[in-house]
């Protein structure tokens, strides 16, 4: 219990006083996964709303393929990142392994999927008709695209939602491709695996704090949306 | 008015899902400031029908012309920015009732000072001005199909397509809407084409009634034609064998209405004002024949001699369908029947009561007489 208790004190101790490692670990972490959701929503959307509205032979194994992604597991993301920037890999010459470039490329493809799949299933459940709606009213098709796409916005929130969830808290990938090296690729999860193992819980678990605090208002967020109104 | 000019032709259509024949249109053309029912029961193919001709159903067969120019390409996509479609559901967008109405013209980079100009007027028309700032979400069945048609009026289309939209409404917001949609189509002249499975709505608002079966146009004709005089047994049952008469109010007593039709005068239930153009529709079942002249009776106000034109036997009674300088039918049983002797070209007197009389409106848009 002891060690629990000066943990914890010690914890709110770096909090309080705005330990710049910790925030420094903080801001990186937010840096990565805001940029690598943020590219997922570009890849995820356009990609999911193309899927969600074209007809194609073959439909149903690429939308069971993009589920299927959503459950990525971090590590083999990061064996497969790792591979291809590898020295001597396909992507080698970029000599990004061990930065948070790198970091920013694993993260992304974990998310992307996650929210092409909630893309296609929020485009997918609107009315069909609403699409023919849209065009009888002498709509573009980009213009189509844009209001469905604003008919989904509550859905689609909810991927920005999932998939920054999903890479924030992500350690195999990061730790694989980052190296996890001090003040330079260290974000939150990896740092809390090191110090951990090192056993200075005090920072593991001001780290963890830190952690928890992010998952609980992004979950604040996405309730308060979701609560405000109900679509029909 | 230009009435009768074809603004949408289609030829030869035909819409194939999975080896079944949807839709099956030979010839078709809608002519400019008409209203064009399409009425039939449920798959009988008006909406397919009314997405093909709005060029949103693909892929069909045939072809589209509109104003005699054939739609293909570029032209499609100019020719959606000149109709607009209303749905069963008003399929509203989620966004106040305002952003609605606005949304086609929106869609057509209109300055923001005009748009609301005219979606204004347009909510003004459709009576919906207090719900301007609501969130279409919360409307009533009523009102958010009234959002709908505003939406679809404020892009003032050449040509409107209305697929049941009162099909899902309770009968009271049924009624009320479709006196504005009659007043609306009145003022704009628009030309309409309008799917229902409600034939008194049909007789109400079009100037031409095309019924339809399996993905066929049956018959397509004047509303006094195909109700009384059907092309076939369907038509027949799906319209009712009604008597149906245009005429125009002529005298008014309190609580009937004298109508003159083809020189007779009828009266009926009802309190119309004097010229008002109405139809009337005479169940078969009301009508009674008598053959002895001298045998009054005291409670029918109108009493008619006539001809028989034809007897057909529909099982548990007859069909008799006279002339008595208009088209009457009326049903007897077969011991009625015989009683009277009934056959073809025998004189007789036909009788109804006012009561018995459902006076529909034609308003403006109506035939001539």
């Amino acid at each position: 219990m002891e060690l629990i208790f000066e943990g914890i004190k010690k914890a709110f101790w770096l909090l309080v006083t705005l330990d710049p490692e910790v925030l420094g670990i903080t801001f990186l972490s937010l840096k990565v996964s805001g940029l690598a959701t943020l590219i997922s929503l570009v890849i995820g959307i356009s990609i999911g709303a193309a899927v969600a509205l074209a007809t194609f032979p073959g439909k149903r194994i690429v939308v069971s393929l993009i589920n299927t992604g959503m459950g990525l597991p971090p590590v083999v993301v990061g064996l497969f990142v790792t591979i291809f920037l590898w020295r001597n890999g396909p992507l080698g010459f970029f000599e990004m392994l061990y930065t948070p470039t790198a970091m920013i490329l694993a993260q992304t493809v974990i998310a992307a999927p996650i929210v092409m799949g909630i893309s296609v299933a929020a485009i997918q459940q609107l009315p069909r008709k609403l699409r023919l709606q849209i065009l009888g009213l002498g709509a573009t098709r980009l213009q189509m695209v844009w209001i469905l796409l604003r008919e989904a916005r509550l859905p689609l929130l909810a991927a920005v939602m999932a998939g920054f969830g999903g890479v924030i808290s992500e350690v195999g990938a990061s730790i694989m491709v980052g190296g996890n090296i001090k003040g330079y690729s260290r974000v939150l999860t990896t740092a809390t695996v090191m110090e951990t193992s090192r056993g200075n819980f005090d920072m593991a678990i001001a780290l963890g704090i830190i952690l928890l605090l992010l998952a609980y208002f992004i979950n604040l967020v996405l309730t308060h949306i979701q609560q405000r109104e109900r679509p029909r | 008015m230009s009435k009768g000019c074809a603004l949408l032709e289609a030829r030869n259509l035909q819409v194939t899902r999975g080896g079944a024949l949807l839709l099956d249109v030979p010839e078709l053309s809608i002519r400019e400031g008409e209203t064009l029912s399409l009425i039939g029961p449920n798959g009988a193919g008006k909406t397919t029908l009314l997405q093909t001709l709005g060029h949103l159903l693909k892929p069909f067969q045939g072809e589209i012309l509109f104003k005699g120019q054939k739609l293909s390409g570029r032209s499609v996509f100019e020719y959606r920015r000149r109709l607009a479609m209303v749905f069963q559901e008003p399929l509203l967008f989620d966004t106040t009732v305002f952003g609605n109405v606005a949304s086609g013209l929106t869609m057509r980079g209109m300055k923001r000072g005009e748009i609301r100009n005219v979606v204004t007027e347009h909510l003004n028309r459709l009576g919906i001005s207090h719900l301007k700032d609501r969130s279409a979400r919360t409307l009533s069945g009523g009102e958010a199909q009234r959002t709908s048609l505003a939406r679809a009026f404020a892009i003032a289309p050449e040509i409107l397509f209305l697929d049941e939209p009162f099909a899902s409404l309770d009968p009271p917001s049924r009624g009320a809407l479709i006196e504005d949609l009659e007043r609306i189509l009145e003022q704009t002249g628009t030309t309409t084409v309008f799917a229902t499975h409600d034939r008194l709505e049909a007789l109400r608002l079009s100037d031409r009634i095309a019924v339809m079966s399996q993905g066929r146009i049956l018959q397509l004709d004047s509303p006094e034609e195909v109700m009384n005089h059907p092309v076939d047994e369907f038509v027949a049952s799906f319209i009712g064998v009604e008597t149906i008469l245009s005429g125009k109010v002529s005298r008014r007593n309190g609580g009937t209405i004298v109508v003159s039709v083809h020189g007779r005068e009828i009266e009926a239930v009802g309190d119309l004002p004097l010229g008002e153009p109405v139809a009337l529709c005479i169940r078969p079942e009301n009508v009674t024949l008598t053959t002895n002249p001298s045998r009054e009776l005291t409670s029918a106000r109108n009493v008619f001699p006539g001809r028989i034109a034809r007897i057909t036997s529909l099982g548990l009674f007859r069909k008799v369908e006279l002339d008595c300088g208009f088209p009457l039918v009326a049903y007897v049983t077969h011991h009625a029947a015989e009683e009277l002797s009934l056959k073809e070209g025998k004189e007789v007197r036909a009788s109804f009561k006012a009561t018995a009389i459902h006076v529909v409106r034609r308003g403006e848009k109506g035939y001539p007489n």
